[in-house]
């Protein structure tokens, strides 16, 4: 297992490096002085430019500034802001608000999405099932940018002057009630996908031969269905799960907007036009990172789950 | 048994002087897409304790659909069962509420299936697997059940029980998988033991030490024993009595070294002689023409006449019944005689 | 769980023949068969052709013309839908009505643009990876690792972002640059499964050249997962338009996007919804048309449920 998990990572190692380099070489080519872009309106003196570009090597070619910017990443310095503050402490905060984003969007996924497959599964064919497939299909094709107005127009104004004030409508003064609206919405394609794979996944398992046998031991269905089924069932949806907390937090700048959430995505944004090459690029790196450690441990999990896995 | 009061379940002792099971009459069809399969088309048969019943029929035959029927582990639906009885020392399961049903399932007629790999559950461990049954039938607590899972592992002959009793299915060979699943089948002291195809998987050589390990078990518990095959060569040393089907049909019944002496249906007599025999060693080896029936559309008349050698023209158009052959033995062939006296020639 | 016998029966109904190789015409030609009865696709088939006639001639359904600015006036910013307004005006006193039809083209081009190029590079890559194997395959997919590390919006956004200008364009190469190494992966699987496959080794046994075998035997049995998913994707791509025009990097003014429609619209959308929900309606339509398309083709040529 430990060698395993060593190869892995250093499997992910060039991964790592090409899509920072990737991402390095987009910033670089953004149009636009970073320099000029601080000093805003006013003219700066030319003397503390040259110190400036001098300072974030700005003068030197492009590989040699990403060699300085990667040498400085595996020390754990993910560089400074052109005003002069550490990038880390910058994106701290930010990824705080996305984190429990993503985590809320998560478990909101697993608990709709978990429940209201297997409720289908057990009742295929019949309206309930056929009611959920069709609002999976429903919730799948609506965009979050619809499902997060809508929801915002119905909870925030309709229901409000109905008196019903359920959930805060934007920001994130409210704690972690803030995060429930925009954490539906960011799961909601995810929610729909995930109904549809539980529905198959147990309803495959169902079919299974070793269901056979546990109902030819004499077995109650419930222990059928709710212990050697769903044991299996969950194999899959636990990859899925997995390797979605990733694209959560990647995809959640849409929702951030809709939401007004000072995540990453919208801090990512204004660095973009202010062309803080070290915040973009951290930023994308820790996302990367989040990526292929997510897929790391699902595939241990995998492994723990399916005895029938194992990893030297 | 008058159809009055709710049948109940009678006790493991009951003296009874009927069979321990009774299939009668038997009809199951299954509801599908391209229109009604009539599975299991009036099947009869009988099994007393310490004997062995060999089902032989190829796939379609209907012989694992009736074992199923058995057990009671059909989905219905699809699955019907318009018509028959199954008594089970003398109650009719069918008519059995379901939590009696379920009293019976596993408990006093348990079942083994042909591919103990998928037949086990690939996510717990045998021993779970195995002390499952005493944990949910019995109530035993953990370290109890696990304790008379390794019992019974040692019982059907796996090598350092102890050791393995924590071990996934994954891990072992077909025969010890296999193994496994005798031992949970027999964990209760079931007094009905169906195996469906239970060596068909394996090598030869463990083909033998399996059936050799049930035919051990039945001699100890002195249960019933149902053994579902397609391969006659499975069943001469081990069955008492033989039943084969065709078409959802029994087509030939009789005791064991009845048949083999003078099969008195033309299937039977056919697939006596695809045995490939020493004492004819390089003569072409005889096959039944034709391919097993359409369950959708079944001929008319007799099931087997499109590939049969002896077809009159009424077999076309009658369904013969099961002829009394002798005290023990029936044959649904109009022209049983002509078999019979072929075959003893 | 409908039934336990009837796969059986029809395998045997299939299966019992003498082996033919798989033929990809009878692959699509049952596909057809079984697609003409299904409600889905009829339902989704419908609905794009509108859309699609919506797209090409919006000019059919409305005589005002958006892309005129005297055809706004700021006098009758947020107005009620009416008989002159079907959907009511937007906050510069644009017709939404005209405007949600006219934002069909933008949409669909992107759509579609988006599609065909992930289809072809990522597809013609992954017909190549998978047919070599050995080291082009290893190279493809460490690359394609890289792509998908990478969060596609945020992506998307930085791509865009050094253009300066938004346009479909633009637009399109931003979503297919990190949309293809899906495609890849999808078409190498096919690939690799085709390749092992008796009628291909058959083939090759016989002398047919690489490119005979790549594109005469390989890709018309590997093509069908890649046209799945392509449908759905073709949804995907649509919204992930009106995603980044609604952040302000994908089309912008005087262009018309769905997407730019609602974030023109989010700052009075409480007091006045309308300019935000008829194009969230029409966006959400779209993308469920294809994704439904996407869905009863897939049911249709997927084997395992034949």
């Amino acid at each position: 297992m430990g060698r395993y998990i060593i190869r892995r990572l250093i499997q992910a190692i060039p991964v790592l490096l090409g899509a920072t380099l990737l991402i390095y070489a987009i910033v670089f080519a953004l149009p636009g002085d970073p320099i000029a872009a601080l000093a805003g309106e006013k003219r700066m003196d030319p003397n503390i430019v040259a110190i400036l570009r001098d300072q974030y090597h700005l003068n030197d070619p492009f590989i040699v500034q990403y060699w300085y910017y990667l040498t400085g990443l595996f020390r754990g310095d993910f560089g400074k802001t052109f005003a002069g503050v550490p990038v880390t402490d910058l994106m701290a905060g930010k990824f705080q608000v996305t984190i429990n984003l993503a985590a809320t969007a998560l478990v909101l996924e697993a608990v709709i999405g978990i429940g209201l497959g297997l409720y289908a599964a057990l009742r295929r064919g019949r309206p309930a099932d056929s009611l959920i497939l069709a609002s999976t299909l429903v919730l799948i094709s609506i965009p979050t940018l619809v499902t997060g107005f809508v929801l915002q127009l119905l909870l925030g104004v309709k229901l409000k002057t109905a008196g019903v004030d359920l959930f805060p409508i934007a920001g994130v003064t409210e704690g972690w009630r803030s995060y429930l609206l925009p954490g539906f919405v960011l799961a909601g394609v995810s929610i729909a996908y995930l109904t549809r794979l539980t529905r198959t996944s147990l309803a495959e398992t169902l079919r299974a031969d070793y269901i056979r046998t546990a109902v030819a031991k004499g077995l109650p269905r419930r222990r059928v269905v709710g212990r050697h089924a769903l044991r299996n069932a969950l194999i899959p949806l636990v990859t899925f799960i997995g390797a979605d907390l990733g694209a959560l937090m990647g995809g959640a700048v849409i929702t951030e907007t809709i939401f007004n959430l000072p995540g990453i995505g919208q801090q990512l944004f204004s660095s973009v036009y202010l062309r803080e090459q070290s915040v973009v690029v951290g930023i994308v790196t820790v996302l990367v990172l989040v990526y292929i450690l997510a897929n790391l441990v699902v595939d241990l999990l995998y492994a723990v789950l399916d005895p029938r896995i194992r990893y030297e | 048994m008058k159809k009055t009061s709710t049948p109940v379940l009678p006790a493991r002792t009951a003296p009874g002087d009927g069979p321990l099971l009774a299939v009668d009459d038997l009809h199951v069809e299954f509801a599908t897409r391209q229109g009604v399969v009539k599975a299991v088309n009036g099947v009869s048969y009988s099994l007393n304790p310490g004997e062995t019943l060999a089902v032989l029929g190829e796939s379609g035959s209907g012989k694992s659909v009736t074992a199923q029927a058995i057990m009671g582990i059909l989905d219905m639906p699809p699955a019907r069962i318009p018509r028959g009885e199954i008594r089970f020392r003398g109650t009719d399961l069918l008519r059995l509420p379901e939590d009696q049903r379920a009293q019976v399932r596993g408990q006093r007629i348990s079942m083994i299936f042909q591919d103990a790999l998928s037949a086990l559950n690939p996510v717990f461990t045998v021993g779970w697997q195995i002390s499952e049954m005493f944990r949910v039938h019995r109530g035993m607590s953990r370290r109890d059940a696990t304790k008379k899972a390794v019992e019974l592992m040692d019982r059907v002959r796996i090598p350092a029980a102890r050791q393995r009793v924590n071990d996934y299915p994954h891990q072992f060979s077909g025969g010890m998988r296999q193994r496994i699943m005798i031992a949970m089948a027999i964990a209760l002291d079931p007094e009905v033991l169906i195996a469906d195809e239970p060596t068909t998987a394996l090598d030869v050589t463990v083909q033998a030490q399996i059936m050799e390990l049930l035919a051990e078990l039945q001699r100890e518990s002195n249960m019933g024993l149902i053994l579902i095959t397609h391969d006659l060569g499975v069943v001469a040393d081990v069955a008492d009595k033989i039943a084969v089907m065709y078409g959802g049909r029994i087509v030939e019944n009789a005791l064991v070294h009845d048949i083999y002496r003078s099969p008195a249906h033309p299937y039977t007599k056919g697939l006596l002689d695809s045995i490939p025999r020493v004492d004819l060693k390089g003569q072409e080896l005889y096959a039944i023409k034709g391919m097993p029936p359409n369950l959708l559309d079944m001929p008319q008349g007799c099931a087997f006449h499109p590939r049969c050698p002896y077809r009159q023209d009424d077999c076309v158009t009658d369904a013969p019944p099961l002829y009394e052959v002798g005290p023990t033995r029936g044959s649904a062939c109009h022209y049983w005689r002509e078999v019979f006296d072929d075959s003893r020639r | 769980m409908s039934d336990t016998i009837a796969p059986s029966a029809r395998r045997r109904k299939h299966g019992g023949g003498t082996a033919k190789p798989p033929k990809a015409a009878s692959l699509w030609s049952d596909a057809w068969h079984d697609l003409r009865r299904r409600p889905l696709f009829i339902g989704s088939a419908v609905l794009i052709a509108v859309i699609l006639v919506i797209a090409v001639f919006p000019g059919l359904f409305t005589s005002v013309d958006p892309l005129n600015a005297a055809s706004c006036e700021l006098a009758k910013a947020r107005q009620p839908m009416s008989g002159a307004h079907f959907f009511g005006t937007d906050n510069l006193g644009c017709d939404v009505y005209a405007r949600t039809l006219y934002g069909a083209r933008n949409s669909i081009v992107v759509g579609l643009s988006t599609t065909i190029v992930t289809a072809v590079v990522g597809g013609l890559f992954g017909l190549v990876a998978g047919f070599k194997g050995g080291a082009v395959d290893t190279l493809f997919s460490r690359i394609t690792e890289i792509f998908f590390a990478i969060p596609s919006i945020l992506g998307a956004l930085l791509i865009l972002a050094v253009f300066r200008t938004g346009n479909v364009w633009t637009v399109t190469l931003a979503l297919a640059v990190l949309a293809w190494p899906m495609t890849f992966r999808i078409m190498r699987a096919a690939v690799i499964t085709a390749k092992s496959q008796d009628y291909v080794v058959a083939a090759r046994a016989l002398g047919a050249s690489a490119p005979r075998i790549m594109f005469r035997h390989i890709l018309p049995n590997a093509v069908a997962p890649v046209i799945v998913v392509s449908t759905i994707n073709l949804g995907t791509f649509i919204a992930a338009e009106a995603g980044l025009s609604f952040l302000g990097v994908g089309l912008r003014s005087p262009d018309i996007s769905w997407g730019l429609m609602i974030s023109d619209a989010r700052e009075r959308f409480l007091e006045a919804p309308a300019p935000l929900l008829f194009p969230a309606l029409f966006l959400s339509l779209t993308v469920l048309a294809f994704i439904m398309l996407g869905d009863a083709v897939r049911d249709a040529l997927d084997p395992k449920l034949r």
